[in-house]
């Protein structure tokens, strides 16, 4: 029933974002329409695609950094990827892939000086130290991200803020295709931890006895929601609240354990963000509003209504 | 007399920490079997900790070996070693709103492969935990809602459920009160005399330890001060010397009870 309700919801978040948009497109035609084929459809894909990710990277990191306010972004990765697409921008760097790449690489040093700090005194992936790490990396990320901006002409400025809240208007078939060759194995990595994950939410030492390697599951978790995550904010810049609402929306049909868990945080999170970049090509249309917008919009008053039920639970 | 391969096999092991001065725990030699019941006792800072983590394989000894089962600790897959040691550990907190059903559920974790969904030996397993701890009644609460006691029933249950030959319990006692104190060991006697476990348990309670325990393993300084049955473990000179206490003992049911005494007010300088 559960299963029935969402697959509905994500059907009808489809449907809806490839018959609604600024151009009108009769109903009898959709299926010709070169609009549709080469816009609407890659794009509710892609919005499908990158939202599940987040939605999946979200929930396996909160169980790891046993944090329920864990977000994909909060281990420095959109800082990260921020730098890396602003300099892409500052430096002009042309062509259809630059920008992508150079906001992965962004995300993959991110990733990597968290991942390397994380280990600091043996810490073994501690989580708070990751936390702490990448708080720091964001930050530091940030400042050189802002130190870039505030010394560039308008209109590159106005790309990069557009740029860091988000937005699939660069979707194509060509990155719905890299996405679903890339995002399977992360994916695939993290529903196999879903045991594990279960048991790291009692503590790393009663997982350990409960049969968990524990060391290993949280490199594996680590990277896998990293890498997820930084492929995600390649093609759609940064989109928050995604990764952090979806889970605990999930959570509270599917309860706790992760073998239903993730799979449903990947369809709700695919399907709240085909819902959220359709408003956002729709409401202001001709005009766009960055797709990050839309989803701290829903996302915090929800976010806010769960806050009210945790404290009075 | 039968002599049943040891489950747990210290021999003479010692750990030190990284960076310490000194060994956190120096030649101790343990061995335990099904059916038996033993106690370890020592101050805080005794290396009692210590202990469980070579046992568990957590730790490896500089010296010594700590074997379970013929193989050392260590070196089992944490999934292998689940299915033969339960742990009730010290602390754990739950991330997340569980109920007790759910919560025994995740003992049965190590028995099951990768993708594969619940069996109903699996789920049947469950439930002879939770009826061997009392705990039938409690199944579907949450567990945030439960009295200590309950809670220590639980923990018990869920390792109950991973069916191992060889429990630990690492200080279950600590914030019970008598009347859920007291049940909890006779809980683990049973356990030992009907359904032949080994136990190991971590106690500060040198009382129940002395009344319900086989054997005694009295470390002072990661030092085995005294090992052996209660009754020759439990002197009062030795108790004396390791807590650094004056005390007085007596004998209830041929088992040794330890008696503190207060200490000889000195007149204010």
């Amino acid at each position: 029933m559960r299963w029935v309700a969402l697959g509905v919801a994500a059907g009808l978040a489809l449907v809806a974002s490839v018959v609604l948009g600024p151009a009108a497109v009769p109903l009898g035609e959709l299926t010709r329409s070169d609009i549709v084929w080469s816009l609407r459809v890659p794009r509710a894909v892609l919005a499908f695609l990158v939202g599940g990710s987040l939605g999946v990277a979200g929930a396996s990191l909160q169980a790891l950094v046993r944090n329920p306010l864990a977000d994909p972004f909060l281990l420095g990765l959109s800082g990260g990827a921020g730098l890396g697409a602003v300099v892409a921008l500052a430096i002009h760097l042309s062509g259809p892939w630059a920008l992508p790449l150079a906001a992965f690489a962004g995300a993959l040093g991110a990733l990597a000086l968290v991942y390397r700090m994380g280990l600091v005194g043996g810490a073994a992936l501690d989580p708070r130290i990751l936390l702490l790490a990448g708080v720091a990396v964001g930050a530091f990320a940030a400042a050189i991200t802002t130190a870039i901006v505030s010394l560039a002409d308008a209109a590159e400025l106005r790309n990069a803020f557009l740029w860091l809240w988000g937005g699939l208007s660069a979707a194509s078939w060509d990155t719905v295709l890299v996405l679903v060759l890339y995002a399977p194995l992360p994916l695939a990595v993290l529903f196999a931890a879903a045991r594990p994950l279960d048991l790291l939410a009692l503590g790393e030492e009663p997982a350990r006895y409960l049969g968990a390697d524990v060391e290993r599951v949280k490199r594996r978790v680590y990277l896998a929601a990293s890498l997820l995550t930084a492929a995600a904010v390649a093609v759609s810049g940064v989109i928050g609240f995604v990764g952090l609402v979806v889970p605990h929306i999930a959570r509270l049909a599917w309860g706790h354990r992760h073998r239903a868990l993730l799979p449903a945080a990947f369809i709700g999170g695919g399907a709240l963000l085909a819902i959220a970049d359709t408003l956002a090509r729709t409401v202001v249309a001709p005009r766009e509003l960055p797709v990050g917008v839309v989803t701290a919009l829903i996302g915090v008053p929800v976010f806010a209504l769960l806050l009210r039920r945790w404290t009075i639970a | 007399m039968s002599s049943a391969p040891p489950i747990l096999s210290l021999r003479d092991v010692r750990y030190r920490y990284p960076g310490a001065t000194q060994d956190a725990l120096a030649g101790v030699s343990l061995a335990a079997g099904p059916g038996e019941f033993h106690a370890v006792l020592g101050p805080n800072g005794s290396g009692k900790t210590t202990l469980v983590r070579l046992v568990l394989g957590a730790l490896v000894p500089a010296a010594g070996r700590a074997d379970i089962a013929g193989r050392s600790a260590h070196l089992w897959p944490r999934q292998d070693l689940a299915r033969v040691v339960g742990v009730v550990p010290q602390r754990e907190d739950n991330l997340f709103p569980q109920r007790v059903r759910e919560t025994v559920l995740l003992g049965r974790y190590p028995h099951l492969s990768l993708w594969g969904r619940e069996r109903p030996e699996d789920h049947s397993a469950v439930e002879r935990a939770l009826a061997a701890c009392d705990a039938v009644q409690l199944a579907d609460r949450w567990v945030w809602t439960l009295s200590g006691g309950e809670y220590q029933r639980v923990r018990v249950a869920r390792a109950l459920a991973q069916e191992p030959r060889l429990l630990v319990l690492d200080e279950p006692g600590v914030s019970l009160d008598l009347r859920h104190e007291m049940a909890l060991f006779e809980l683990v006697r049973g356990l030992v005399d009907r359904a032949g476990l080994g136990v190991l348990m971590i106690t500060h309670q040198l009382n129940l330890a002395a009344r319900y325990a086989d054997t005694v393993l009295l470390l002072a300084d990661g030092r085995p001060a005294a090992a052996g049955a209660p009754g020759d473990v439990l002197t009062r000179e030795t108790v004396e010397r390791v807590f650094s206490w004056p005390v007085t003992m007596q004998l209830l049911d041929g088992r040794p009870q330890m008696v503190p005494l207060r200490q000889p007010k000195e007149p204010l300088a």
